[in-house]
């Protein structure tokens, strides 16, 4: 029962940038890290102290409210340092790597062979859990529930995103081993969904027991919040789980070796990103590896992520768990004279989904942006502009003020449980009063979960 | 613009030396932001931000309002000349001097009232000042008579501002439409000053005691105010076709050199504005289009059921040119603050203006201009609208649950 779906409502962000199709392998970093607030919500127990050896797949720490969800070590190597912020919250756990790496050795799974609680157990002690997330709210799914079907999106649509087709290529088996497993999870389907237009790889085409959607349109139709609003729509008690495809094929891979190797591919993207192309990375990996020498310029601002959702790191940051993406973009932090390139210039070069600027029809075909507010944040006043790249049947300025007022009853009924902070990224982007709706949305996930879950 | 800059570094560097000072920050940091686009970088969530902004958006209405003054200017000077015996040699750059004359100290008071208010209540909250102002301000002066006095200008300005928007809690707050609410102040406040035979040509009063009027050219009235004189015991003409023949045919009226508020009386100036709205999309089409849609109708009706009655008589699209219908439907109705905030919602607000517009002014002749009251009742509607169109939105997802 596949079904085909089409997102009108959004927007293509055209911006320079482009990966390449090559890939490289990024040398092994000196230093490897997992970072507790890649996890949304999650209250870190370390397992390990500095010092102490660990190797690929050995618990480093566990959510203290969930105690089965561990995280584990991508290398081994030994802890060597916890990094803390304000309040002593840890951010980040830091392994430094052997030069080779020994993994925690366990038996290949028989998948056919297991049930859903075993299944669920394997994935839980081997650290391969935090892949799968949850809807509503966005955050590590809940082992004790079962959810109504499972999401994963064949592709990505956000700007310069990297192709998924090049990044599962060759990984056929892995890919279909992890979707064996998530089956055993759900009583419903899992859902692949795939772009309309244009082939997929292998082993998205290839893939068993699966329902494969086919999805048209513009962004966000990569991402799973519209495509599980249209072919699933979550109601409140409702749960649906998603996993990123790479990180499917991860799930795979240790279930036919036994082992947690979670190398991956990055894309490194941006204008200011030299050498674009795909780096063949560990989960955790230093970013300097792939920064080093390539880019342009010093101001720039490097992103673990997309520019829409991506968190900002520093040039010797850590790769975030899920992204397959980095992005270098100039930082926009000067002043701009209002006719010349200000708010009251011409502004072919400005990109925008705004009339009011010739961007969209007469600009270059891709453009350059800086990470300029262009403006001042402002109360509501334009409406309709949420709208237009808000592919859910919700009234999204509407949600986003019963956030921010705190009225959990409008939550509910305005459908917070259908959307995740990324969905908002695009109204987020045309907002003309600059509101960080990903925030506010994020702040009101938290209290639906704190409240009514 | 290094030179610029500076001088505005040294001014924030100088403010921020004492705590006295501090709160006159929103001063500079207004002045500042109209000439640079801040430095502020994005700090968490999308790294990247369209080149859109408040300002941007705020000055484009501007730009569309500027057919609409120069076109005033004119019409001020040409009225004028028509009424004064004296002034029979004038050419059309001195009509439009003494337009200018007249009307930029509308301008002027205008935005120094009310952008002073904003700026007491900037500092007083320790807010920046936000653009709201920058279009009120410049609609205010259109929708005035022009021998309003000055002063009265000031007394509506300041009670548009507090009473219409700083109370609510400024910019994006207000529930009326700020350059009415001040329109309907002075209205209300000042009756002889704003309607009536003796307001709408520049220094009308003056000439009639001096006795330069051109008494038999001119009576000083607006269309709508001869049309509603139908209505009443001693019509200014005596049959439709009288009226019409006079140089009130369709396109005089589309043209717009007839007495009227400032701004208001030319159709195609206003629709400059208006095409340069579309175009860039400021304005919601949905808003002025079912506001022209639902003015359309409800003239149309009452043509049908005009019977003897002279002024439902006038054909609809005539009856839609005069007054403030096209204005409205342009720079009023269109203000994203005070209407609907839904799509679907749109539509029935606008249409209810629009028919409520046509509807007071015709049915009820004492208020010869109903478009303004019109559009101040559908502000007021606007958040009942959204919120049935919100239940609606709410109840389909609710009853998916239920069929599930």
């Amino acid at each position: 029962m596949s079904k085909s779906i089409k997102i009108r409502k959004g927007l293509d962000i055209r911006i320079k940038g482009d990966a390449d199709r090559s890939s490289v392998e990024a040398p092994l970093s000196s230093t490897y890290a997992i970072k507790p607030t890649d996890f949304h919500g999650l209250v870190p127990k370390l397992l390990k102290k500095v010092g102490e050896p660990v190797k690929a797949g050995t618990p480093i720490f566990q959510d203290k409210y969930r105690e089965e969800i561990k995280f584990v070590s991508p290398v081994s190597g030994k802890v060597q340092e916890i990094k803390r912020g304000a309040k002593r919250k840890i951010l980040e756990v830091i392994i430094e790597a052997d030069k080779d790496i020994s993994y925690e050795e366990n038996s290949p799974v028989d998948i056919a062979s297991i049930d859903r609680d075993k299944a669920k157990e394997i994935l839980l002690a081997s650290g391969l859990w935090p892949f799968i997330k949850m809807r509503p709210i966005d955050i590590v799914a809940n082992y004790t529930d079962t959810p109504k079907s499972i999401f994963i999106s064949g592709f990505d649509s956000s700007p310069l995103a990297p192709d998924y087709d090049y990044l599962l290529h060759t990984r056929d088996k892995e890919f279909q081993a992890g979707i064996d497993i998530l089956n055993k999870l759900t009583d419903g389907k899992v859902n692949l969904q795939l772009r309309a237009k244009g082939g997929a790889d292998a082993a998205f085409t290839q893939v068993k027991k699966v329902v494969a959607n086919k999805v048209d349109g513009v962004h966000p139709a990569g991402n799973v919040g519209p495509q599980i609003h249209q072919i699933d729509p979550i109601s409140k008690g409702e749960v649906i789980w998603t996993v990123n495809a790479q990180d499917v094929a991860i799930i795979g891979k240790y279930l036919l070796t036994g082992k947690y190797d979670a190398s991956k591919l990055v894309a490194l993207t941006g204008s200011e990103a030299t050498n674009r192309k795909y780096y063949k990375v560990i989960i955790g990996a230093n970013a300097s590896d792939v920064f080093t020498g390539n880019t342009k310029t010093d101001n720039v601002r490097y992103i673990s992520g997309n520019v829409l959702t991506g968190s900002q790191i520093e040039a010797d940051g850590y790769i975030g768990f899920y992204d397959s993406q980095l992005t270098v973009v100039p930082e926009g932090n000067e002043y701009k004279f209002f006719l010349t390139s200000g708010w009251l210039g011409l502004g072919f070069k400005k990109l925008s989904n705004n009339s009011a600027y010739p961007s969209k029809v007469l600009g270059p075909k891709k453009f350059d942006v800086d990470t300029n507010l262009n403006g001042e944040e402002r109360a509501f006043v334009v409406t309709g502009e949420y709208e237009k790249v808000f592919p859910f049947d919700i009234y999204p300025v509407h949600l986003v003020k019963s956030v921010i007022i705190n009225d959990i009853d409008g939550m509910e009924k305005l459908g917070i449980y259908e959307v995740a902070p990324e969905d908002f990224a695009l109204c987020e982007f045309v907002c003309t009063s600059k509101i960080n709706s990903q925030e506010i949305i994020r702040k009101g996930l938290d209290v639906i979960h704190s409240e009514c879950m | 613009m290094k030179f610029l800059r500076k001088i505005f570094d040294n001014a924030h560097a100088k403010l921020n030396k004492s705590e006295k000072t501090k709160k006159f920050f929103p001063l500079v940091d207004s002045v500042d932001t109209l000439m640079f686009t801040p430095n502020h970088t994005t700090k968490g969530g999308a790294h990247i931000r369209d080149g859109i902004d408040l300002k941007r958006t705020m000055m484009f209405v501007i730009l569309a309002l500027i057919p609409c003054l120069l076109f005033g200017m004119y019409n001020v000077g040409y009225q004028h000349v028509l009424a004064n015996a004296e002034a029979a040699d004038w050419t059309n750059v001195d009509m439009f001097l003494h337009g200018a004359w007249r009307v930029l100290p509308f301008v002027v008071v205008s935005y120094a009232v009310g952008l002073g208010v904003e700026f007491i209540f900037a500092i007083k909250n320790g807010h920046a000042v936000q653009e709201g102002y920058l279009v009120s301000g410049m609609l205010i002066p259109l929708i005035m008579p022009i021998d309003t006095p000055l002063w009265m200008v000031a007394f509506a300005v300041v009670f548009g501002v507090v009473i219409g928007k700083e109370v609510f809690g400024g910019t994006g707050m207000n529930v009326l439409n700020v350059a009415l609410t001040t329109r309907a102040f002075a209205f209300f406040a000042y009756p002889t000053s704003m309607s009536g035979n003796n307001v709408w040509v520049s220094g009308f009063s003056d000439l009639k005691a001096a006795g330069n009027l051109n008494v038999d050219a001119v009576s000083g009235a607006t269309p709508l105010g001869d049309l509603a004189s139908f209505a009443q015991d001693e019509p200014a003409y005596s049959t439709l076709d009288g009226f019409i023949d006079n140089g009130n045919s369709l396109m005089d009226a589309f043209w717009g050199l007839y007495p009227g508020s400032i701004g208001e009386t030319s159709v195609f100036a206003i629709l400059l504005g208006g095409v340069f709205l579309l175009m860039t999309g400021i304005a919601s089409w949905r808003v002025m289009f079912s506001f022209f849609a639902g003015g359309l109708a409800m003239a149309l009706v009452l043509n049908q059921v005009a019977g003897e009655d002279v002024y439902m008589q006038l054909p609809a699209m005539h009856q839609l040119m005069y007054g403030g219908f096209f204005f409205g439907m342009v720079f009023m109705i269109t203000d994203p603050v005070t209407a609907a905030q839904t799509n679907s919602g749109k539509f029935i607000y606008g249409a209810l203006a629009g028919i409520l517009g046509i509807l007071i002014r015709i049915v009820n002749p004492a208020y010869p201009e109903g478009i303004m009251l019109a559009i101040l009742i559908a502000n007021v509607c606007a958040p009942l609208i959204d919120h049935m169109v919100i239940s609606g939105n709410i109840k389909r997802r609710l009853k998916r649950v239920k069929t599930a």
